[in-house]
C-alpha cells in the first residue's frame, strides 16, 4: 500500500540548491509569508494541530515546545537547528541541507517568528564541511534577498563528539564549552542557549514546516499514523539491496521498508535483525517487522525511530560481535560527565568483549541486564539512557547467539 | 508554597526547591556525592535518584525542582538498585585501600559504600594506575581516587577564580587535571587547598609531613619549637571529638608538649607585631604618597594569586612578611639570643590552618635568620592526627602556659583568623597611634562576617581612611580589577584567600559547608572578647622586642627580618 511521499525532500533533484530563485520559483518562502500574516498564537496553534513531532528522536510535539518558548518572558530568544548528524548510517539531514537548504532556513524563520527570536544557529556536524559551505551560501542569498527579515542565522560546527547531538550538549558547545549535557529541567525552551529561551529542533523537523503552513495542519495531520503524522526519511544500510534513502508516510511498516523499498536481503539470504534509529536503536527481530514506523508504535516494541537509520543484518551476521562493537562505540563517545554512563558504558564494552571472545559466562548476561535497567533510567542524558539498548535487545531476541559464545 | 508527598509524607516547600531540599525538610536523607551545600548543582553522580510518579526516568533529587502534587518515592526497589549499581560502578575503579587512605572514616564514598552495603562488587576492580602528583610542597593529587564529581573544579573556578583544574579526556578516560594536563605546580594553582575541602574522597589532600616532625622530635640535637596560628585553637577540637572552640588554649598547649614540642610559642605574637609594622607602613604610605591602596600580605594563597594574576599590582602589597615568616625569622635570631640557644639547633615548626603556608615556608628568600626560617609546616588536620595517635583525652589533660618570649598575644591577634580580623586589628592600633586618643569601642563590627566584600571608613584626625575586605579569591578579583582600572576608592584592603579567612583555610578540619566557617568565626570573637588586652600595640612582649631588638617599626632590623619582596610568577596558560 505504502508509496514514497516526499515532503521534506519535495525539492530534491528539482532545484539548484545554491539558487534561492529556484526555491522561490517552487513556491518557497510563501509559507513564511503566510506565517507572518498570522498571530504568533495562531501560528503555534496551527503547528500544534498538525501534530508535527520532533524528528530528532525524542518525538516531542513541536507546537507545544514552541508554546513554552513563546510563553517564556525574555527579551532575547534563540532558534537552534540541530544538524549534528552523527549517528552512523544516517544522512537524512545532509540530504535536506545539500539539496534544499532554503527549506531549512524557511522552517527556522517560521519558528523564530512564532517564538519571537531574532537570532538562529545551525549547529552542523563538523565532518560535513561541504554542507557548511552550502548553508553559508544559502544564508547569504536569503539575507541578500531579504526573505529572512530581521532574523539572523549563523552556522556553528562541532568537533566530532557524538554527544553534541544531545540538545543541551549542543548548546554548551555553541557557547564554547566542552560538549556535555546539562541536567533537565530546566529545558531549553525556558533556559537554553546563554540561559535564554531556546528552541532546538532537528533539520527534518524544520524542513516540514513550510509544507505544513502551505497545505494546512489538517492535511499534515492526516498523513500516516495519527499519533505521529507526516513522513519520515529513512536511510537504508547493511545487508539490503537498495542501500539508499526513502521518505515514507509513518504508517509504513518496517517490513515494507526492508522488502518493498529496500528490495529485500541480497543473495537470497534470510533476514536476521534490523536496527532502526542509529547506533543506540533496538535490534528488531522478524516477528516485529509489521510495526509501523511511527514513534509510539516503535516505543511499544521497545524500539525507537531515532534518526531514521535502518541497519539490516542477514542471517550470516554475528550479532554478538555487532553488539560488542556498538558497546565499544558508546564507551568511546560517553562524555564522562555522569557516573552511570561513564563507568557503565565502559563496563558494558568490557563484558561484551569478554563474551565475544569466548570468555563470558551466564552471570555476565545478568550483569548486562542490570546495567541496562539502571542506565536506562539513571543516566543524565539520552546517550547513556539509550546506550545499553542494542545489547539488551540482542540478549532479549537473540539469546541463543549469546549462549553459543558462552557455552 | 509547593505541596508534594515524599514516601507518603506531605511536604510544603517554597517554589524552586529541589526534591533533595524537600526531602531533608521531613528528615529523609538522600545519598549524595557531587552535591555540595555551597556550590551549584551538578547532578553528575546520580546517586540521589528518586522515583517520581509519572516519569519513566528516575529523577536526580539534587537537580529536580518540586512541582505541585508531585509524588516522590525515595526507596523503591528500582531506586535502591540504581543507587547501589552506580556506587558499585564508581567503586569498581576506586582503590580499595581505605585503611591507608588519608580520608579513612572521613570519606563520603566510604560512608555510602557502607550505607548501601556494597560487599561483592560484581564489576572487576580496575584501578587506573596514575602517578601521584607531588609537584607542590602543599597539595598532593591522587587521580586514582578521583570520582569525577567536579566539586574541586567548582571550588577552584567559582569560589577562587583560579581555574587551575578542569576535565580532560572523555568517558571513562576523563580526568580532572590541572591546566593543560600540567603538574599542579606549573598550573596557576595558588595552593589555597579549597579543593581539599570540596573533595568527597581522598583524591586531593595536604602534603602530610608527620614523619618529618617525628624524626625531628627523635633527634636529641634538635630543639623543636612551635608556633600556632590564630585560627587553630578553635578548630582543632573538631579533630579530637570536641565542638568548635571548645578546646581551651591551655589544654591545647599541654597537648602539644605531650606530642614532643620542646617550646610552645604563638604566631599571635607576630600577628601583633605585623599590626605594628603593617600599620606604620600604611601610615607612611598615606603620609608620603606611597602606592595605595595597600594590600595585606598575611595570606600566602593570596600572595600566590597576586603574583600569578596581578603581577602589575605587587607594589600595592604590604612588604610585611606573614606572621608565620616573621615568627620564623625571629625565633632563630631574637628568641635564640634570649634563650641562649644555638639557632642551628632550632627546628621551627608552625601549625597552620593553611596548605599554602607549606609553600611559603619553602620559598628560597625566607631565610633572613641565616637558616630556613620555618623548617616545617603542619596543618590543623595533621596535628589532629598526631593528637589522635597519641591517645590523649583532652577532657582530662591539665592546662599549661605558653613558653616565655613570643608566646604573649592580644585579642587583636586572635581575630587574624577571621575575615576582617587583620583589618580590625590594624584599625584598633592605627586609630590610637594617629589620634593619640583611646579607642572607646574596639569592636569594628562592620568589617566582620561572611559577606564576600565588606567596606568601612574610619576618621583619623580628619582624614577619612577607606578600607575594604575580601575573602575568597573571586571576591578578591573584583577588588583587584577595580584597582587595576584605577577606580578603587580604598586606602587599605585586606584579602584572605580562603572563604571565611583562615578559619576556612585549606589545612583546617575538612569543612564541607560555609556554615561551619561562620561557626568558627563566632568562636574567634568570643575568644577576643575574653582577652585582657585587645590592641596589638599594648602587647607587653611586643613593646619589649621593640625596646630590646627591633628598636622601631619599619626600622633597619625590621626590614632585614620582617619584610620581603614579591615576584611575578609568569605562569603559562592563565
Amino acid at each position: 500500500m505504502a508509496e514514497e511521499m516526499r515532503i521534506v525532500l519535495r525539492n530534491y533533484g528539482k532545484i539548484d540548491p545554491l539558487k534561492i530563485e529556484d526555491y522561490i520559483a517552487q513556491g518557497g518562502y510563501k509559507a513564511l509569508e503566510k506565517a507572518r500574516s498570522m498571530s504568533q498564537q495562531d501560528l503555534i496553534a496551527e503547528v500544534k494541530i498538525s501534530n508535527l513531532r520532533g524528528r530528532g528522536g525524542a518525538g516531542f510535539n513541536c507546537g507545544q515546545k514552541w508554546s513554552f518558548a513563546y510563553g517564556a518572558k525574555s527579551d532575547v530568544k534563540y532558534v537552534v537547528c540541530n544538524a549534528d548528524e552523527g549517528e552512523p548510517g544516517t544522512y537524512k539531514d545532509r540530504l535536506i541541507m545539500e539539496n534544499d537548504p532554503q527549506a531549512l532556513l524557511e522552517g527556522m524563520s517560521i519558528c523564530a517568528y512564532a517564538i519571537g527570536a531574532k537570532q538562529g544557529y545551525i549547529y552542523c556536524r563538523g565532518e560535513y564541511p561541504q554542507v557548511i559551505d552550502i548553508l553559508d551560501k544559502a544564508i547569504e542569498q536569503a539575507t541578500a534577498k531579504g526573505v529572512l527579515g530581521d532574523f539572523n542565522i549563523e552556522v556553528r560546527s562541532g568537533a566530532g563528539a557524538y554527544v553534541c547531538g544531545e540538545e543541551t550538549a549542543l548548546i554548551e558547545s555553541i557557547e564554547g564549552s566542552r560538549g556535555e549535557p546539562r541536567f533537565k529541567p530546566p529545558y531549553p525552551p525556558s533556559q537554553g542557549l546563554w540561559g535564554k529561551p531556546t528552541i532546538v529542533n532537528n533539520v527534518e523537523t524544520f524542513a516540514n514546516l513550510p509544507a505544513i503552513l502551505e497545505n494546512g495542519a489538517d492535511w499534515y495531520a492526516s498523513i500516516g499514523v495519527a499519533s505521529y503524522p507526516g513522513t519520515k526519511v529513512f536511510t537504508l544500510t547493511g545487508d539490503i539491496n537498495n542501500r539508499t534513502f526513502f521518505e515514507v508516510p509513518t504508517n509504513t511498516t518496517i517490513r515494507e521498508l526492508i522488502y518493498k523499498f529496500g528490495g529485500g536481503i541480497p543473495a537470497g539470504k534470510k533476514f536476521k535483525a534490523v536496527q532502526i534509529g542509529g547506533t543506540s536503536g533496538a535490534f528488531i527481530p522478524e516477528s516485529q517487522l509489521d510495526t509501523p514506523v511511527a514513534f509510539d508504535n516503535m516505543s511499544a516494541i521497545g524500539a525507537t525511530l531515532g534518526s531514521g537509520a535502518v541497519f539490516v543484518l542477514d542471517e550470516t551476521r554475528d550479532i554478538v560481535d555487532v553488539a560488542a562493537r556498538i558497546a565499544g562505540f558508546f564507551e568511546h563517545e560517553s562524555c564522562g560527565k555522569c557516573a552511570p554512563c561513564r563507568e557503565g558504558t565502559a563496563r558494558i564494552a568490557e563484558i561484551m568483549e569478554n563474551i565475544n571472545d569466548g570468555f563470558g559466562d551466564l552471570s555476565d548476561l545478568a550483569l548486562l541486564k542490570k546495567l541496562g535497567r539502571v542506565m536506562s533510567v539513571s543516566c543524565l542524558c539520552g546517550l547513556g539512557q539509550a546506550a545499553p539498548a542494542p545489547v539488551i535487545t540482542t540478549i532479549e531476541h537473540f539469546l541463543a547467539d549469546y549462549q553459543a559464545k558462552i557455552l | 508554597m509547593i505541596n508534594l508527598t515524599i514516601d507518603g509524607i506531605n511536604v510544603s516547600v517554597p517554589e524552586g526547591s529541589t526534591i533533595l531540599q524537600a526531602a531533608r525538610e521531613v528528615g529523609i536523607y538522600l545519598p549524595t556525592l557531587c552535591w555540595h551545600p555551597d556550590q551549584a548543582v551538578k547532578a553528575n553522580c546520580r546517586v540521589c535518584v528518586c522515583k517520581v510518579e509519572g516519569n519513566r526516568l528516575l529523577q536526580a533529587g539534587c537537580s529536580t525542582p518540586v512541582t505541585e502534587g508531585m509524588v516522590v518515592k525515595t526507596k523503591t526497589p528500582q531506586v535502591i538498585e540504581a543507587r547501589r549499581t552506580i556506587l558499585e560502578l564508581i567503586l569498581s575503579n576506586h582503590p580499595q585501600d581505605c585503611l591507608n587512605c588519608i580520608r579513612n572514616q572521613n570519606c563520603e564514598l566510604q560512608d555510602l559504600a557502607n550505607e548501601y552495603m556494597i560487599r561483592d562488587n560484581p564489576f572487576e576492580l580496575k584501578v587506573r594506575g596514575y602517578d601521584l602528583d607531588r609537584s607542590t610542597p602543599s597539595i598532593v593529587r591522587d587521580q586514582d581516587k578521583c570520582i569525577l564529581c567536579r566539586r574541586c573544579i567548582d571550588a577552584c573556578s567559582v569560589t577562587q577564580s583560579v581555574f587551575a583544574l578542569g576535565v580532560e579526556g572523555r568517558g571513562v578516560d576523563s580526568m580532572v587535571v590541572p591546566t593543560m594536563g600540567l603538574p599542579l605546580m606549573e598550573s596557576p594553582c595558588v595552593l589555597c587547598g579549597q579543593c581539599i575541602h570540596a573533595c568527597p574522597v581522598g583524591a586531593i589532600y595536604e602534603n602530610e609531613q608527620i614523619d618529618e616532625f617525628l624524626a625531628a622530635v627523635a633527634d636529641p640535637d634538635k630543639i623543636v619549637v612551635t608556633q600556632i596560628a590564630p585560627a587553630i585553637r578553635l578548630a582543632i577540637g573538631e579533630e579530637v571529638g570536641m565542638n568548635t572552640g571548645e578546646l581551651p588554649m591551655e589544654v591545647f598547649v599541654t597537648g602539644l608538649r605531650q606530642v614532643g614540642f620542646d617550646h610552645v610559642l604563638h604566631t599571635n605574637f607576630t600577628a601583633d607585631l605585623t599590626i605594628l609594622e603593617e600599620g606604620n607602613e600604611l601610615l607612611t604610605r598615606l603620609k608620603e604618597g606611597g602606592t595605595l591602596p595597600m594590600f595585606t600580605s598575611c595570606s600566602p594563597g593570596w600572595i600566590n594569586f597576586c603574583e600569578t594574576f596581578y603581577p602589575d599590582l605587587l607594589d600595592n602589597l604590604s612588604t610585611c612578611k606573614s606572621p608565620q615568616q616573621m615568627f620564623g625569622a625571629l625565633v632563630k635570631t631574637y628568641w635564640a639570643e634570649k634563650m641562649g640557644v644555638d639557632p642551628a639547633k632550632i627546628y621551627s615548626v608552625s601549625i597552620m590552618p593553611c596548605t599554602a603556608k607549606k609553600y611559603e615556608a619553602s620559598r628560597p628568600e625566607m631565610n633572613s635568620s641565616g637558616y630556613q626560617d620555618v623548617d616545617l609546616v603542619l596543618t590543623t588536620r595533621e596535628i589532629g592526627r598526631l593528637f589522635r595517635m597519641s591517645g590523649m583525652d583532652f577532657n582530662q589533660l591539665p592546662p599549661s602556659d605558653f613558653d616565655s618570649w613570643m608566646g604573649k598575644y592580644t585579642g587583636a591577634a586572635v581575630i587574624f583568623g577571621a575575615t576582617g580580623g587583620v583589618m580590625e586589628a590594624a584599625l584598633r592600633t592605627v586609630y590610637e597611634v594617629v589620634t593619640e586618643q583611646e579607642l572607646k569601642d574596639v569592636n569594628f563590627t562592620g568589617v566582620r562576617g561572611m559577606e564576600g566584600i565588606k567596606e568601612a571608613a574610619v576618621d583619623l584626625n580628619g582624614t577619612e581612611v577607606k578600607v575594604a575586605i575580601a575573602h575568597g579569591l573571586s571576591n578578591a578579583r573584583k577588588l583587584m580589577d577595580q584597582v587595576r582600572d584605577g577606580a578603587s576608592p580604598y586606602h587599605f584592603i585586606e584579602i584572605m584567600a580562603c572563604p571565611g579567612g583562615c578559619v576556612g583555610g585549606g589545612g583546617q578540619p575538612i569543612t564541607k559547608a560555609n556554615k561551619k566557617r561562620a561557626e568558627r568565626i563566632e568562636a574567634i570573637y568570643v575568644e577576643d572578647e575574653g582577652m585582657p588586652i585587645r590592641k596589638s600595640h599594648e602587647n607587653p612582649e611586643v613593646k619589649i622586642i621593640y625596646d630590646e631588638f627591633l628598636h622601631e617599626p619599619l626600622g633597619h632590623k625590621s626590614h632585614e627580618l620582617l619584610h620581603t619582596h614579591y615576584h611575578a610568577k609568569n605562569k603559562k596558560y592563565l
